[in-house]
């Protein structure tokens, strides 16, 4: 029982691990684009998470937070681009649902 | 005196391509442009163009004629060269023409008497529709003999050779709209097929046995010749062996000593300096020149050329002619004596046993057979009538069967060395010369009478030609020419007058209102033959209606006297009577043949036939001249209609009369008389004197002069009998008659025969002609049965094998294939369903695939 709440590693590896199949999940199962989007944004948090864990436990230093930075920056610029796709593609199919948008014809 | 070498001296002379060319030219213009101008212009335009180039073509003759005569004998021998034909390494054709006395004398005859015939045929044809076609034939003709006279090959000789068969085909079958004419034409073509036969036969054997080197060991031809060079200087007996295929052997130059003949000599040399300077070095057949020792290059080898053929045989080294009796003799390579050849003489080669040389004169023989209508294949000749009657002159006195003589009298060189050739020559121109003149005896048709006279006389060429007495055979193709065309163009009058009667007769008829006795003979006529009337017997019963029939003539002296007297002129010089040009010829070739112990069987036996021939000759001419002149007094009806003919017919016919009578005596009076050479013999001896030399070993020269006296005397006796018998048989119709009539009778059996020509077209119907039919049916059938039959066979099979292969095709290989498509589309089918569309079937695809790699990478 003690390991259980004794905070380690393991548990952190765990968290990010429901985080990852929780994103992929949403990516794999919603046609929303904008869902399969957040998806996405719990795929790489679980990642973000697990540098921030596995520098601290493991590594020591700084390494894995500065990488963790640059991946919610990198979220949010993928969040910010994304969004703007998605907004182009409602505007030329009047819908975002990613099954409906499966032709390439212009 | 021993055979000396007196090699060909020849003298360019670029005139004379014009002799065969013109008459080319007059028939092209008339063949493609000859109607135009008839209808155009007129016939005067188109008989102006060909006379024209005739005359043209007789004047540069007689040029060329006089050129030669003017030159020493030796050299009188005038060379046209005028373009390379073929070419193969040494062997080659050339389009050159030569005039020697021999060929010289025939251009004469050809042009001069061919001129005389066209002249006529204006009056004779005046009437023909196809006017210009039968000016084209004739100078076609002309040109095809000229080409044959005139060729110094036997590639020339023999296209004219073809183009005297292909021209006599056109002019015996003139009016070919009835068939008998049509069929007479395609009979000559076809029996002169058959001895072109013999002349192309004759000359693949020569130019055959020429080539290599015949081993006497082996009795083979050894392919290769072995020539050793002597290598000169150097110091050593270095020997160098060649070999050369025979085919393309070089044409070694042999030096040979030229005749020595002293003054002769002198002149050829000199005649030859001045040949080489006139024209550069004259090329290579121009004499080359001495170069001291009087001797000269000569080619030897296969050739064609009969000057070089000549020169080989008359090669001499030390008395003995190796090219034809074999032995050594010196080459020289390039100018320099080179080297010493072992030849093996014509002579010495055999083919199956038979002497080489035999085969080939026997060939040669056989093609002469043919245009000169000698036994066998002299049936043509006959039938040849069916043409214009200046055709039959045409062919009979200037062109087409003097070729064969011609040819003969030509190759006198090669003739001499077989013996066994010239009996056969002899005895076959003895043979025809009877059996001519015996079916002569009982023609009716004036032109049938003249055409067996004509091949009689062949037959007496033939002996002259075949007991070696060449020039005696030319002069009588000569005077024969001369008299034989006036007694052609004489019957052609007749024919003429008579015709205006006969047509007369037909046209009685036409209009419904005549005798019994005229109805019944015209409608015995061919075509229109009623099956109620019995067949006319032409051998008893005149058919009124033809106008060549002598039973429908008689008496017509007073109304044709200028053909007449003519006729009577060229009988009097046929018969052989003294002072007119036939005494002369025949008695000359009788004598000969009499003297002469060059031919296998006695001369005498030779000498018979002819005389017995001879007095047939002289009856049968008479018989001729007294049926149609004489016998009986001309009726109204020969009065009103029959009249001499026009100018330019009786013009020629007064020419000819006084050639046939004069030429004789002019060329010819014998030996016995004058104590000289006649003169043709002196003028031919540049030709002949080459084969008189082989000849002077086996002929003793005869010099009896009162055997030669008796024999002439009994010429005349037997000619004077023959006149005599018909004179008294035929002079006067009305006594003579019944006798006759008896006489036919009582010999029905003989005289059929003879009639019917000894029924030797018959013969040849039931045997040649027959078995040519049956083997053609069989060859038919077994095509029919036996080729198709296997042909189908073969054709079921495959069709059999096809029909298998098209199965295994269609189900077993499309079927495979199909199977591979079908297979491919059915897993595309399924495949295809993976495809989604969905983004997020790809990301789940991907998830996976990660999974399963980090899998692998852990587990394994």
């Amino acid at each position: 029982m003690e390991a259980f709440f004794n905070i380690g590693l393991n548990h952190f590896l765990i968290l990010s691990a429901i985080l990852f199949g929780l994103g992929l999940l949403t990516v794999a199962t919603r046609r929303n684009a904008v869902a399969v989007l957040m998806g996405v944004e719990l795929i790489l948090n679980a990642a973000a998470l697990n540098f921030v864990a596995l520098s601290h436990y493991v590594e020591g230093g700084i390494g894995g937070q500065v990488v963790a930075v640059f991946i919610i920056v990198l979220a949010a610029a993928e969040a910010a681009i994304a969004l703007a796709i998605v907004l182009a593609i409602f505007r030329h199919f009047r819908t975002i649902d990613s099954a409906d948008t499966s032709t390439l014809q212009g | 005196m021993e055979p000396t070498a007196v090699l060909q001296q020849t003298t360019p002379y670029h005139l004379l391509f014009l002799i065969p060319l013109l008459p080319l030219i007059g028939a092209t213009i008339n063949g493609l442009l000859g109607k135009r101008l008839q209808d155009k212009i007129g016939k005067a335009a188109v008989h102006t163009i060909a006379i024209g180039v005739m005359a043209g073509a007789a004047l540069v003759a007689l040029v060329s004629f006089f050129k030669m005569i003017g030159m020493p004998a030796e050299e009188r021998y005038l060379l046209d060269q005028v373009f390379p034909m073929i070419t193969i390494g040494h062997f080659r054709v050339e389009m050159a023409f030569a005039m020697d006395p021999l060929s010289g004398m025939m251009a004469l005859i050809i042009t001069l008497i061919g001129t005389g015939i066209h002249v006529y045929s204006t009056g004779y044809m005046a009437d023909e529709p196809a006017y210009w076609r039968f000016f084209c034939y004739l100078n076609l003709f002309v040109f095809s003999m000229l080409l044959l006279v005139l060729g110094d090959s036997f590639v020339i000789m023999f296209f004219g050779w073809e183009g005297v068969g292909l021209c006599s085909y056109l002019l015996i079958g003139f009016w070919y709209k009835e068939r008998k004419n049509a069929s007479a034409g395609m009979k000559a073509f076809v029996v002169n097929r058959v001895g072109d036969w013999g002349f192309v036969t004759g000359l693949f054997l020569l130019f055959w046995g020429l080539g290599g080197v015949w081993s006497p060991l082996t009795n083979q031809y050894a392919p290769d010749l072995e020539i050793q060079h002597q290598a000169q200087g150097l110091g050593g007996d270095r020997q160098i062996q060649e070999t050369a295929v025979p085919g393309v052997k070089p044409l070694a130059e042999v030096v040979a000593p030229e005749g020595e003949h002293g003054e002769a000599g002198e002149h050829a040399a000199a005649g030859e300096h001045a040949a080489a300077g006139e024209h550069g070095g004259g090329g290579e057949h121009a004499g080359t020149g001495e170069h001291g020792g009087g001797s000269r290059s000569v080619p030897i080898g296969p050739t064609v050329i009969f000057r070089e053929l000549r020169d080989q045989l008359a090669i001499t080294v030390e008395g003995k002619r190796p090219l034809v009796e074999g032995g050594e003799l010196p080459v020289s390579i390039e100018g320099r004596p080179a080297a010493s050849v072992r030849f093996s003489g014509l002579l010495q080669k055999e083919v199956w046993g038979i002497p080489l040389v035999f085969l080939i004169c026997l060939c040669f023989f056989i093609g002469a057979t043919g245009k000169s209508a000698q036994i066998p294949l002299y049936v043509w000749l006959p039938d040849a009538m069916a043409g214009p009657t200046p055709v039959s002159a045409l062919i009979h006195a200037a062109t087409m069967v003097t070729a064969g003589v011609y040819m003969i009298a030509r190759l006198n060189f090669l003739f001499v060395l077989s013996p066994g050739a010239m009996t056969v020559v002899a005895t076959i121109g003895a043979l025809t010369a009877l059996m001519a003149a015996t079916i002569g005896l009982f023609q009716y048709d004036i032109k049938k009478v003249l055409a067996y006279s004509t091949v009689s006389q062949l037959g007496f060429m033939f002996i002259g030609v075949g007991v070696g007495s060449y020039w005696a055979g030319v002069f009588h193709l000569l005077t024969h020419a001369c008299f034989k065309a006036c007694l052609f163009l004489g019957s052609g009058s007749v024919i003429h007058g008579m015709h205006a009667l006969t047509h007369a007769r037909e046209h009685a008829h036409g209009h419904g209102g005549h005798d019994g006795d005229q109805q019944h003979s015209v409608l015995g006529h061919d075509e229109h033959k009623p099956h109620d009337h019995a067949p006319r017997d032409p051998r008893l019963v005149a058919d009124p209606v033809d106008p060549q029939d002598m039973r429908n003539m008689g008496g017509l002296a007073r109304l044709m006297p200028i053909t007449r007297w003519t006729y009577l002129a060229a009988c009097w010089a046929i018969a052989g009577f003294p002072f007119a040009s036939g005494f002369y010829s025949k008695d000359e070739i009788l004598w000969q043949a009499f003297a002469n112990h060059s031919t296998l069987i006695p001369g005498w036996f030779i000498w018979a036939i002819g005389v017995v021939a001879a007095t047939c000759t002289s009856f049968y001419m008479f018989r001729s001249y007294y049926m149609t002149f004489h016998y009986r007094a001309p009726s109204e009806e020969h009065e009103q209609h029959v009249h001499e003919s026009p100018l330019n017919i009786t013009a020629v016919l007064g020419v000819l009369a006084v050639a046939s009578v004069l030429i004789g005596p002019i060329l010819g009076l014998p030996k016995l008389w004058t104590g000289k050479a006649p003169l043709l013999e002196h003028y031919l001896e540049p030709v002949t004197q080459f084969s008189s030399l082989s000849l002077s070993g086996v002929r003793a020269p005869l010099e009896a002069h009162g055997l030669e006296w008796g024999l002439a005397g009994l010429s005349v006796l037997v000619a004077t009998i023959g006149w005599f018998a018909a004179r008294s048989l035929y002079l006067d119709g009305a006594k003579a008659e019944a006798r006759l009539n008896a006489w036919k009778a009582q010999f029905a059996g003989l005289h059929a025969l003879i009639f019917e020509k000894y029924r030797v077209d018959e013969l040849y119907q039931a045997t040649v002609i027959r078995g040519f039919q049956v083997s053609a049916r069989a060859m038919a059938w077994f095509d029919a049965k036996v080729v198709d039959g296997l042909v189908n066979l073969f054709g079921t099979i495959t069709r059999g094998i096809a029909w298998v292969d098209g199965a295994i095709d269609q189900y077993i290989v499309d079927g495979a294939v199909n199977l591979v498509a079908s297979g491919v589309i059915a897993g595309g089918r399924e495949v295809r369903k993976v495809q989604t569309g969905r983004i997020n079937h790809y990301l789940l695809a991907v998830t996976a695939g990660v999974v399963v790699i980090v899998l692998v990478a852990y587990l394994g």
